[in-house]
């Protein structure tokens, strides 16, 4: 017979008999690659590691700002990644995950959490999710230019219009990249969410209709959230490849 | 007959698990094992239900540490012979066996704010239409079961913090009133207040657990959030309001 | 007893369902010192379970419905029985109330222009039913209590209501016990409002909570006020009879409201055959003007599956009796092959979720099986039709518990209009009352260290289970005094209700005093005995047939009972029964009934 200790506060401790910790553990496995992938990619190997081949340049890098007075060790990237970075980082579906995952908080529901005070994200430095917003403004001014970066995949100098993989992995991740941005509960809520009523005028009335549309994709903002994680980080590496000589590129053009 | 395994909470604080074995027909719900151990072996066995049907949301406790109702928890769903516990909702005090004190979210309803609608038209109605009031409508199916507040870290977790922090119901509720398409409430009673909104960490446990399935982080919590962030934190919000004027 | 835990109003409430929140509010809002005690939880009475909607003349559906047709759609359905003012009343009034429930802050789904949308229900012949998808007493029960919770009125949860109190003649207080600590509590007040819902659980299969017990029918019989109509209980025609554990379980009548039929095993809409007299002129009597009118209802007549409650509980007994039945006794209620799945979705989100997850059945896909379930008491406290006043001073009664409204038969949606018009109707003229007194009125402290005592009892040992008699005494008025009744298995119900009296004296429970289920239910027990009794006693009464009551050795109406209601009484530990006249209706309201 189980005693009442087992009521007890402690850390881990729960009655589930489900294996709760399989999706933090995976989730936060999957958040943590990314991550490590990245800085190496983007940040540490930078101008060493080769990010253009051809039409294509890796989204990490786009768009190119390469000053004349910034010294080679460091990379362009960073110019362009507290961006996207920032969006992520305060997205709310990211900081599910990695409240979960990486800070336990909780680590699973009805498993108690091993922290001993709690003040969620009103004080300092959770409350800084709240610039949320702000990111989302610089989001979408990056989603035109991520779409020149797939168009342009599509225009090699010298030769002209074709196409090759590249070209189309760098519009999947630029189509990833936008819904992920257009699913962003935030965009949700400026749409149409914030208002009160919507039948009050024909203004507010297409409102509510994108309002709908958009939290259609909103219910599956997890699912862009990953996809185009994903993608990102595919596309940056086999442009890396390809740049560096590991893989050649099919595609139409006769002298890539 | 097959027979049930179960491992039920009883007593107060300084209770103990009791194991029963209890017949159990198919098409049987958690709760009708429970009656049935009730009517033949432990005649005092405290239970809070009514409906039967997820409806009044009496009969919440956590099953194999879920929080659930155990009336639209099927026996089914277990497999053959596996122990099923079934413990009182942790986040609150004991009162005895399945039975909690919840009298906490009773006195946060209290501080809620109350509706206050703008007047009829000439005709006597209170117009609105479908479209304004279906995202309200599934704040309303609340059944105050409190299964959300027992599962949510910010008070099961640090009870101290029930003092600042209504909870998910509470939050549906709040919606509920911010989003009313009639409501006269300034915002410094609803939005502005928060009612500890911000200790919430948009983990989603409540919504896992609401058996209305109401997209309580979704749509009430996230929402709610980015009222907020409309009244605080948006710096364009801000300059738009300071050049044309308070809207 | 000078220690016990007292509390002093001028108003008290027993109840918070509907009715009881209403009546709480219009008290407090009159400035009488309101208290407010329930069995249960805050906002889980009965109530919460309604699913259908309130009923109301509101017109927004069709602009020619007004209180006149639907006080003769009440009186018809009642088969005439119904006191005619609280029918009146009703009808006028629904609709302001319904506005009112709107204005704190009720989401009624909405009609294309913004008002307030009506649907079908059995019995009434324009759209009437104010609703929120399937669950309107939801909102209704959410909306009262979060009024109430800001009105100053001090709720008392989980706090059972064991006697009535009073000075002299008068009302003085009640008597209760803390369901959490066991403990006594004295109520003191001048006035005492019942609204205590009602009694399906002397029945075996019912769509009532364990909170169905009669109390305050049981209540206000001990404390002497007279009971009317105690024989009619409507058993409602579509209860979940599969599987075993939900049987009883409500299948709400907006699945026929919204185009679900009835079939039997040989899938034939069987109601076409049981279509009445007295309803024949406004029924459709083909399939094909029965599935016009649910979009036609100005050309063609209704479909007799919304018949009243009462014609289609019987049709289906009859169904099932003749073999026609499912393997469980049961008849199908079919809205898969009429209705789209997208429909059935928005209209009745929590039927399917019913199905789904208690039956295993995707009602969008198959039919469901229904039965016959004891669902409401059209009896119950005698009260003046203006201001709920029972026959004793001070004593007031709402919502289920009070008799007259509802005659022989309750239409489905006109319970609710009732807990909301009557509530507030009840409140007021407590609050009046009790304001109009000087004084508090005294309580007698013998019989309260009395009761303390005998309350106990059940501890001190003996050798019956209350679960056991509990569900002998279901078996046996279900089978003696359910949906077909005769004089002699009356007769047998009342001599196992004296054998049950009897044992109950002797009933044992184990454990502790705090929180015990077994020991509320052994003194619910004696409530539902004294109320089993008074509809048993009714029923052998009233040698006829008419809306909920049926009897096979009367089979038809009789004239002779058409004008009166049976009165029940306790005086000791007595039963009696009077014939006492109808209240008549004046001419001007006896014309509606001429076309
Ligand atoms: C499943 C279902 C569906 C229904 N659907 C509809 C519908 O669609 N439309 C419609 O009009 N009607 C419907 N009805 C009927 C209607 O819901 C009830 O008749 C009505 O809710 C009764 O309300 P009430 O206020 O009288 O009492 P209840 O809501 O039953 O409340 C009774 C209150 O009294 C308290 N109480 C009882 N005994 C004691 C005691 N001894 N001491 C202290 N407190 C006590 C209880 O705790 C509770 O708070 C439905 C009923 C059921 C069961
Ligand atoms: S999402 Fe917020 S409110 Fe819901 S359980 Fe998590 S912390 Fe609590
Ligand atoms: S929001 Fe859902 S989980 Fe929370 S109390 Fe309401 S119904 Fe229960
Ligand atoms: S919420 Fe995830 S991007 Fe805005
Ligand atoms: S008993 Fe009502 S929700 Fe389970």
């Amino acid at each position: 017979m189980a005693q009442a200790t087992d009521i007890q506060r402690r850390y881990g401790k729960t009655q589930r008999v489900d294996r709760w910790w399989i999706e933090p553990a995976l989730f936060g496995g999957g958040l943590l690659a990314f991550v490590i992938y990245s800085t190496v990619s983007a940040l540490i190997l930078g101008n060493s590691w080769h990010f253009e081949a051809g039409p294509y340049l890796s989204p990490f890098f786009e768009p190119l700002i390469k000053p004349g007075w910034v010294p080679e060790w460091i990379s362009p990237a960073v110019f362009i990644l507290w961006a996207p970075l920032g969006f992520r980082t305060t997205c709310y579906y990211y900081r599910r995950t990695y409240y979960r995952s990486f800070f336990m908080s909780p680590p699973g529901c009805a498993v108690t959490e091993p922290a001993k005070s709690y003040s969620g994200e009103s004080k300092f430095p959770f409350i800084l999710q709240n610039a949320h917003r702000l990111f989302l403004y610089v989001a979408l001014v990056f989603i035109p230019i991520l779409w020149y970066g797939a168009l342009k995949a599509f225009w090699l100098d010298g030769e002209g219009l074709g196409v090759g993989v590249g070209s189309l992995i760098l519009t999947a991740n630029a189509f990833l990249l936008m819904m992920y941005t257009l699913s962003c509960h935030s965009l949700r809520h400026l749409i149409g969410g914030g208002l009160d009523c919507f039948s009050c005028s024909n203004y507010t009335r297409t409102r509510r209709k994108a309002w709908d549309i958009l939290s259609l994709a909103n219910e599956h903002h997890k699912g862009w959230a990953w996809a185009s994680l994903i993608s990102v980080g595919l596309a940056d590496l086999y442009v890396h490849l390809v740049a560096n000589g590991v893989l050649t590129d099919l595609n139409t053009w006769s002298n890539f | 007959m097959p027979k049930a395994h179960l491992k039920v909470w009883r007593g107060d604080d300084s209770g103990q698990y009791v194991e029963y074995d209890v017949e159990y027909e198919e098409g049987m719900v958690v709760l009708d094992v429970v009656h049935r151990l009730q009517a033949t072996q432990a005649g005092d066995l405290a239970i809070r239900w009514n409906c039967k049907a997820g409806k009044c949301g009496s009969c919440s406790a956590e099953i194999n540490g879920k929080p659930k109702l155990q009336c639209m928890t099927r026996m089914g769903t277990f497999i053959d012979g596996e122990t099923i516990t079934i413990a009182p909702l942790k986040t609150f005090p004991i009162i005895r066996d399945l039975v909690t004190d919840v009298s906490w979210n009773y006195r946060v309803a209290e501080t809620m704010p109350e509706l206050k609608l703008s007047g009829p038209d000439a005709s006597g109605h209170r117009r609105m239409q479908q479209i304004d009031i279906d995202r309200e409508q599934e704040f309303r199916k609340c059944i105050e079961c409190y299964i959300c507040q027992d599962v949510c870290h910010v008070i099961r977790d640090h009870p101290e913090n029930q003092g600042n922090f209504a909870g998910p119901r509470f939050f549906v509720q709040l919606a509920n009133v911010a989003m009313h398409p009639l409501d006269q409430n300034p915002k410094s009673a609803t939005v502005a207040h928060g009612f500890g909104l911000d200790y919430c960490n948009i983990t989603k446990c409540c919504t896992d657990v609401c058996p209305e399935g109401i997209h309580i982080t979704d749509n009430a919590i996230i929402p709610l959030k980015e009222r907020r962030v409309d009244e605080y934190y948006d710096p364009i919000r801000a300059i738009g309001r300071k050049l044309f004027g308070k809207k | 007893m000078a220690d016990i835990e007292t509390h002093e109003y001028d108003v008290l409430v027993i109840g918070a369902g509907g009715a009881g929140l209403r009546a709480a509010v219009e008290a407090s809002a009159l400035g009488a010192r309101t208290g407010l005690v329930c069995k249960s939880l805050l906002g889980k009475a009965h109530t919460v379970m309604a699913e259908g909607g309130i009923a109301a003349a509101m017109g927004n559906v069709y602009s020619e419905d007004n209180w006149q047709v639907h006080f003769r759609d009440t009186m018809r359905g009642g088969k005439m029985l119904n006191n005619w003012r609280m029918a009146q009343i009703h009808a006028q009034e629904a609709p302001d109330r319904v506005k009112e429930l709107e204005e704190w802050g009720a989401l009624f789904d909405r009609t294309p222009d913004g008002r307030i949308l009506q649907r079908d229900f059995g019995g009434h012949r324009y759209a009437r039913l104010a609703h929120v998808g399937d669950r309107t007493g939801l909102e209704m029960i959410r909306t009262l209590q979060q009024h109430a919770v800001h009105r100053g009125i001090e709720v008392h949860q989980e706090c059972t209501v064991n006697r009535l109190l009073k000075d002299g003649d008068r009302i003085s207080g009640a008597l209760g016990y803390w369901r959490e600590s066991g403990r006594m509590v004295l109520f003191r007040a001048k006035a005492v409002v019942i609204a205590t819902g009602g009694l399906g659980k002397v029945y075996s299969i019912t769509s009532n909570s364990w909170e169905g017990t009669g109390d305050g029918h049981s209540l206000a019989m001990q404390a002497g006020a007279d009971m009317i109509d105690m024989e009619f209980v409507q058993f409602h025609p579509t209860g979940m009879v599969w599987p075993p554990s939900v049987r009883g379980l409500l299948v709400t009548e907006g699945v026929r409201g919204d185009g679900g039929t009835l079939k039997n095993t040989s899938g034939e809409r069987f109601m076409f055959n049981y279509i009445p007299p007295m309803f024949a002129a406004e029924t459709a009597d083909t399939e094909a003007e029965a599935d016009r009118w649910y979009d036609d209802k100005v050309n063609a007549r209704r479909t007799p599956d919304l018949l009243p409650r009462d014609e289609v509980a019987r049709a289906i007994n009859s169904e099932v009796k003749a073999g026609r039945g499912t393997a469980h006794g049961g008849v199908f209620l079919d809205i898969a092959s009429r209705r789209s799945a997208d429909y059935i979705k928005r209209r009745l989100p929590s039927m399917y979720h019913q199905f789904m997850q208690l039956a295993g059945v995707d009602i969008t896909k198959e039919p469901m099986e229904i039965g016959p379930t004891a669902h409401y008491a059209m009896g119950g406290v005698r009260v003046d039709a203006e201001t709920a006043a029972s026959t004793v001073p001070g004593l007031y009664a709402a919502g289920e518990v009070a008799g007259g409204m509802h005659g022989s038969n309750r239409l489905g949606g006109n319970s609710l209009s009732d807990l909301v018009v009557f509530g507030r109707r009840a409140g007021e003229s407590a609050a009046k009352y009790a304001l109009g007194l000087t004084g508090q009125p005294s309580v007698d402290q013998g019989a309260i260290a009395e009761r303390s005592a005998s309350i106990l009892k059940p501890f001190e040992g003996g050798q019956e289970n209350p679960y056991t008699l509990h569900r002998e005494l279901q078996e046996c008025m279900h089978v003696n005094v359910g949906i077909i009744r005769t004089d002699s298995e009356m007769r047998q119900a009342l001599v196992k209700i004296a054998e049950l009296k009897d044992r109950l004296s002797r009933v044992q429970v184990e454990g502790h005093i705090q929180y015990n289920t077994g020991w509320h239910l052994a003194l619910d027990m004696e409530h539902m005995l004294c109320v089993s009794e008074a509809i048993t006693m009714a029923a052998i009464e009233r040698k006829e047939s008419r809306g909920g009551h049926t009897r096979d050795d009367f089979p038809s109406t009789s004239g002779e009972f058409s004008q009166v209601n049976v009165v029940v009484r306790l005086r000791g530990s007595a039963v009696s029964v009077a014939q006492e006249p109808l209240p008549v209706m004046p001419d001007e309201l006896k014309k509606l009934f001429e076309e």
